[in-house]
């Protein structure tokens, strides 16, 4: 079970490769109805029916929230993962039926701004596509700094020129083209609010230059892409519902409580919305925490976990589920 | 210190340095001992890119104490109306990285943050402290007029006439707490006027 989050059933209408790298997803409802309202940056978690196992993975909508027709997701091939992007990229085809969650904004636009500032990194482009459109649909005033490796990797660089000109600013990194981020955020006039979506080293500097540069901390709003990472795997007992489970290497704790038929509420499946906080009951060995969610203190009380993005490593584990 | 009583009445904290490129100091009166606090706590070099305006009120006092801070830019006036046109000009110029510091009695630091929030800061951004007088700037609920450096509870509308309830309802867009009709029922009745917002 996930917190606000229903079921839409859905059915590939359209897969669109996009470059050596992405690929895009379009969905439509399989009764013919429009989809829920979306907000610019939100994410739906897509169900991955593949064989035994079933993977949740969010993706950004991209598609503009004023078109509810079909959602659009584009998706990044990991090789390194955990197998969600390939299973997307080599089995998903139009006509697959899926399953997704209703959408939910974590970064969403702050429209008390007097401008936005978007920086984009990689892949961390797409919840800016729908945010754009959104702004420009209104006459929003913003303006997206875009970072990408090459020309050929910077995923929709060409549509957003063409769509927004001068408000697009790119900068590949073959070409040695960095954004001066310091002047950057020292020109911008007041009242502006910033995001930011990218690699987690491009937000940590992001984050750390605009605090300096003094940048009040509710006017810097930023997602992390941090999909859960595979690991060797481990036992855990589920104290609340007496299970004891495995978590298989390509798996998410959080996955595998869910294939033992224990629902504990989820949003954001990446570490950052808090949902899923999971109290330990008892432990011997280390946790592995990737998640932003926890602070420090936290993470090294060992009193708390993530189960979307966070594993452990020892002889036993115990949490209250 | 001002309690906290309903959600609306703002509460003030103590001014301290914070990151940024420019800082931006609004006070009266006793304000300034606000910012000469701060100064012993802020880094060196601190008030080289600030701008304070200072309203300094009957007493006269404190300009010297500020000046000596040296300021980048210093300025004085006889009230905060005389202030309001400069002020405008200072947010309406800056960029983000000014962080703005409003000390002294609560119209000061409500009329300043209403000038801020018309420049697009968040209130949650907005450093403030209050010193001195508790005197409060107060709107009549009925014919809207605004009086200034009310004291006493009930309080006699300066537009209308009509004697006022002063609540604890504060609203930061007319940076004035509501006033609202204490004997509508019989206004022959009239409470004795205590003075408490000194």
């Amino acid at each position: 079970m996930s917190t606000g989050t229903t079921k839409l059933d859905v059915v590939v209408s359209d897969v669109v490769p996009v470059n050596e790298l992405v690929t895009r997803f379009h969905f439509r409802r399989r009764d013919g109805q429009l989809l829920p309202t979306f907000s610019g940056g939100a994410h739906v978690v897509v169900e991955m029916r593949d064989g035994e196992r079933t993977r949740l993975n969010p993706y950004s909508l991209m598609g503009s929230p004023l078109d509810t027709r079909e959602y659009t997701i584009s998706v990044r091939r990991d090789d390194a993962g955990r197998g969600g992007s390939l299973f997307m990229h080599s089995t998903v085809r139009p006509g697959h039926e899926m399953v997704i969650s209703y959408p939910v904004n974590l970064f969403s636009l702050d429209l008390r701004a007097r401008k936005h500032l978007m920086l984009a990194g990689g892949i961390g482009i797409t919840p800016f596509m729908a945010q754009t459109a959104q702004l420009a649909a209104d006459g929003g005033n913003f303006e997206l700094h875009y970072t990408c490796r090459t020309a050929s990797l910077g995923t929709y660089a060409d549509v957003l020129k063409e769509r927004y000109d001068r408000r697009v600013r790119l900068y590949h990194d073959d070409r040695d083209e960095r954004i001066e981020l310091d002047r950057l955020l020292s020109s911008q006039p007041l009242g502006t609010h910033l995001y930011v979506c990218g690699p987690s080293g491009m937000i940590g500097w992001v984050r750390d230059r605009a605090a300096a540069l003094g940048w009040p901390a509710e006017t810097v709003h930023f997602e992390h892409f941090a999909a859960p990472q595979p690991g060797a795997p481990f036992e855990v007992t589920l104290a609340v519902s007496g299970k004891a489970i495995r978590v298989g290497e390509q798996q998410s704790l959080l996955e595998a409580i869910e294939a033992a038929g224990v629902d504990p509420p989820y949003l954001c499946r990446g570490g950052v919305c808090g949902q899923c906080e999971t109290n330990v009951i008892a432990h011997d060995g280390n946790f592995i925490h990737n998640d932003h969610w926890l602070s420090e203190e936290e993470h090294r009380s060992c009193k708390k976990i993530m189960p979307c993005v966070s594993r452990f490593e020892g002889r036993s584990l115990v949490l209250e589920r | 210190m001002a309690a906290k009583s309903i959600i609306s009445r703002p509460v003030y904290g103590t001014l301290s340095p914070q990151p940024g490129k420019h800082h931006l100091f609004v006070a009266d009166a006793d304000g300034a001992l606000a910012i000469t606090d701060l100064a012993a706590k802020a880094p060196d070099g601190f008030f080289a890119d600030a701008h304070i305006i200072f309203i300094p009120g009957n007493e006269g006092q404190h300009v010297a104490a500020l000046e000596a801070l040296k300021p980048a830019q210093f300025y004085q006036g006889p009230s905060f109306a005389s202030a309001l046109p400069r002020l405008k000009q200072t947010l309406a110029n800056a960029h983000m990285g000014l962080r703005p510091y409003l000390a002294g009695t609560e119209g000061l630091i409500g009329q300043a943050m209403q000038a801020a929030l018309e420049a697009g800061i968040d209130h949650t951004s907005i450093q403030t402290e209050h010193r001195g007088s508790l005197a409060r700037r107060v709107q009549c609920v009925h014919c809207k007029g605004i009086t200034e450096s009310v004291t006493t509870q009930p309080a006699t509308c300066s537009h209308c006439g009509l004697l006022l309830l002063v609540r604890d309802h504060y609203s930061r867009r007319l940076a004035a707490f509501q006033g609202v009709c204490i004997n509508a029922e019989d206004r022959s009745e009239i409470p004795p006027a205590e003075e408490i917002f000194r």
